[in-house]
């Protein structure tokens, strides 16, 4: 019989019965919960007069609705106040641990999440989210569910899924200057698209993607939604270890080296068969940016935008449509097109390590007068951090100012819009129409590209201008 | 939540020739601020259907009198992006019951058949026949029955089977949801639960 991959061992380790023809009931060990995935989840539960089945299982935090200004003092909108007040109630209610607003461990739930020790290799963890993907990067099956799925983890603990596909993707060799876990993963989902990982859950492998620091892959696995497949995830090692030693929630002193032992086995065999293996070179890789209205719709920074030739005859009348949106011309290049707005956060790339990138990189730099910037941390956390660390000092410095933790912009559904027909160069992971704000467009790019736009006022490919 | 059993349906249909359609089309985040599962087919398609006045843009389809019918027919690679089910919530609130396109995304998929939609895939030539003759008369009607696992176009000799998780399909003919199977399995879950420690 052939190996397993490390998908196979967390998931089969987690189901508690198959269905004839169907899917298996699968147990959840972590469910992450927000204000607006979940207030249908707890009225169905109230209606059939049921309690939470394991409250411990659960943590809440409010993050998609939340201004990123004067958070402190009150939700101006009135709608999203409402729905932040179900989260606290439907918390207090069923007695489940709410990092509200104000809260030290509030932020975006995949950013609180990793940082506070809860996500842990070998884990089942969902969450009312498609980028739950992110918690893979520890090793564990991490993916979004809608909210009926919310309601049967609330009830059952466990949801019935088919089982997905399994996909390998190798990185190897060498990262160039200037390249990062973003480019990677825009790299890609440009080669294999926004459906190429449909059906399927990817495991990252390879040189490369060893050699990143736990945000990093944590950006990767992120990303893994934007191809199709329901997560994504990478080998525990000791960069995964030392991530999780002390932290908040994480097994502490002879536990925690137990625990290590055991996470020792999640591996994928090596006579482990996968459906699906793709490697890529990381020396193909340069920074990347998308031009269209799909995250699959990527190129390097130094290139242009495809020419119509360059896109298959079924795909014509989208890319067409894309660009009309962007306002863009097929084959021109992307260097240099004037930016209007910055957008440094999400659970993507709001974590430390990308304000340390962006941070280094502005440094004794001036923002350029065309440019606004909205600098989000993830979390209350990353807030607290990088004031330490007196990035605030040096944001200050160069015409830029830190706001409060939240999913802001990425999403728009608080005031953080970006103003109809303004172009905007995004950290985070979606470049739908609209998505940053009705007529916004969005062009995503790695937190040093930000800052390489930021100072310069447009398109500009980072490489060049690091030391 | 009542999931309405589904077992056929036979309707003229509107045509959406559009590919990778994502959650965002579908209903923009700005509307996702209710706490209950109604009225969220009027902000269907929002930004496509109306313009900032929220005057409605004649050449959207749901706008367009000559196309109506409880089956929406899409592009490939439908519902991608977000696992927001408000999704599935706003096509099924404005009356479809049936989404037909050549691909779907996997979390739209579920969330669809946990609310009594009915995603059905066909191959990227019948999804062109039924946008060709649905275009050229808008009287055309399709039938999608779930017992037999088939779509036609009424009247033609144009059919294709369709693939649907078997327990799913009793689900949607029946009418149960996976909550209620699960709670009847509640005893077994306690047992795995044990087991683990
Ligand atoms: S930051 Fe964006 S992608 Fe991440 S959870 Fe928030 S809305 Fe979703």
């Amino acid at each position: 019989m052939a190996g397993k991959t490390l998908f196979d061992k967390v998931w089969d380790a987690h189901v508690v019965q198959e269905i004839e023809g169907g899917p298996s009931v699968l147990y959840i060990d972590k469910h992450l919960i927000h204000e607006v995935t979940s207030p249908q989840a707890f009225a169905g539960i109230d209606a059939r007069g049921m309690k939470v089945f394991r409250p411990q299982n659960t943590v809440a935090t409010p993050d998609h609705n939340v201004p990123t200004i004067d958070q402190h003092v009150t939700i101006h909108d009135e709608l999203s106040r409402f729905q932040v007040n179900k989260l606290t109630q439907n918390c207090e209610n069923h007695g489940i641990e709410l990092y509200g607003l104000n809260h030290p461990y509030q932020g975006i739930v995949h950013v609180i999440g990793p940082e506070l020790g809860i996500t842990q290799p070998g884990m089942t963890i969902v969450c009312g989210d498609s980028h739950t993907s992110t918690h893979g990067a520890f090793g564990s099956v991490a993916f979004g569910i809608g909210t009926s799925e919310v309601e049967m983890v609330l009830t059952t603990q466990c949801i019935l899924q088919p089982k997905p596909k399994k996909m390998r993707i190798n990185v190897e060799g060498e990262l160039a200057k200037g390249v990062t876990a973003k480019d990677i993963i825009l790299y890609i989902i440009s080669q294999i698209s926004t459906s190429g990982g449909t059906g399927y859950f990817i495991e990252y492998a390879g040189s490369a993607i060893r050699s990143l620091s736990m945000e990093g892959r944590m950006t990767i696995c992120n990303m893994s939604i934007e191809s199709g497949a329901r997560g994504g995830l990478i080998t525990p090692d000791a960069t995964t270890y030392e991530y999780i030693r002390g932290r908040e929630f994480a097994p502490k002193g002879e536990a925690f080296e137990k625990a290590v032992q055991q996470w020792e086995s999640l591996k994928t065999d090596e006579d482990a068969v996968f459906d699906r293996e793709l490697t890529f070179a990381a020396s193909d890789i340069q920074p990347m940016i998308t031009y269209g209205t799909n995250p699959g719709m990527g190129t390097k920074i130094s290139g242009n935008i495809p020419a119509e030739s360059d896109i298959e005859a079924s795909g014509q009348k989208s890319f067409k449509k894309s660009l009309a949106y962007m306002g863009f011309e097929p084959g021109v290049p992307l260097e240099g097109m004037p930016v209007d707005f910055v957008f440094v956060g999400s659970c993507t790339n709001g974590r430390i390590e990308d304000l340390r990138a962006f941070s280094a990189f502005v440094k004794g730099k001036k923002k350029a007068d065309n440019i606004t910037a909205w600098i989000v941390p993830g979390s209350k956390q990353v807030e607290k951090q990088a004031i330490e660390e007196g990035l605030d000092k040096v944001l200050e410095a160069a015409g830029f100012e830190l706001r409060q933790p939240g999913c802001s912009a990425c999403l728009a559904m608080n005031d953080d819009k970006i103003p109809e027909g303004k172009l905007a160069v995004s950290t985070s992971n979606r470049n739908f129409e609209g998505r940053q704000g009705p007529g916004a467009r969005t062009m995503l790019a790695s937190p040093l590209t930000a800052a390489a736009v930021a100072v310069t006022g447009k398109v500009t490919d980072p490489s060049g201008l690091i030391q | 939540m009542v999931i309405e059993k589904f077992t056929t349906v036979r309707s003229t249909a509107v045509p959406l020739p559009i590919e990778n359609v994502d959650t965002d089309q579908i209903i923009p985040a700005r509307f996702l601020k209710a706490t209950t599962r109604e009225g969220f087919g009027d902000n269907l398609f929002r930004d496509w259907r109306y313009d900032k006045a929220g005057n409605p843009k004649e050449d959207f389809i749901l706008n367009q009198d000559r196309y109506s019918g409880s089956i929406l027919v899409a592009g490939k690679n439908f519902g991608s992006g977000s696992s927001r089910e408000h999704a599935a919530w706003a096509i099924s609130d404005y009356g479809f019951r049936v989404v037909v396109s050549s691909f779907f995304a996997d979390i739209f998929k579920n969330n669809s058949l946990n609310n009594g939609l009915l995603p059905v895939q066909v191959s990227e030539a019948f999804l062109q026949t039924i946008f060709d003759m649905v275009e050229a008369d808008p009287g055309t009607e399709l039938e999608v029955n779930l017992e037999q696992q088939q779509i036609s176009i009424a009247g033609t000799d144009h059919a294709e089977t369709f693939e649907i998780n078997p327990y799913k399909k009793e689900c949607m003919l029946n009418g149960y949801t996976d909550i209620d199977f699960l709670i009847s399995i509640k005893d077994k879950i306690e047992a795995f639960e044990q087991s683990r420690t």
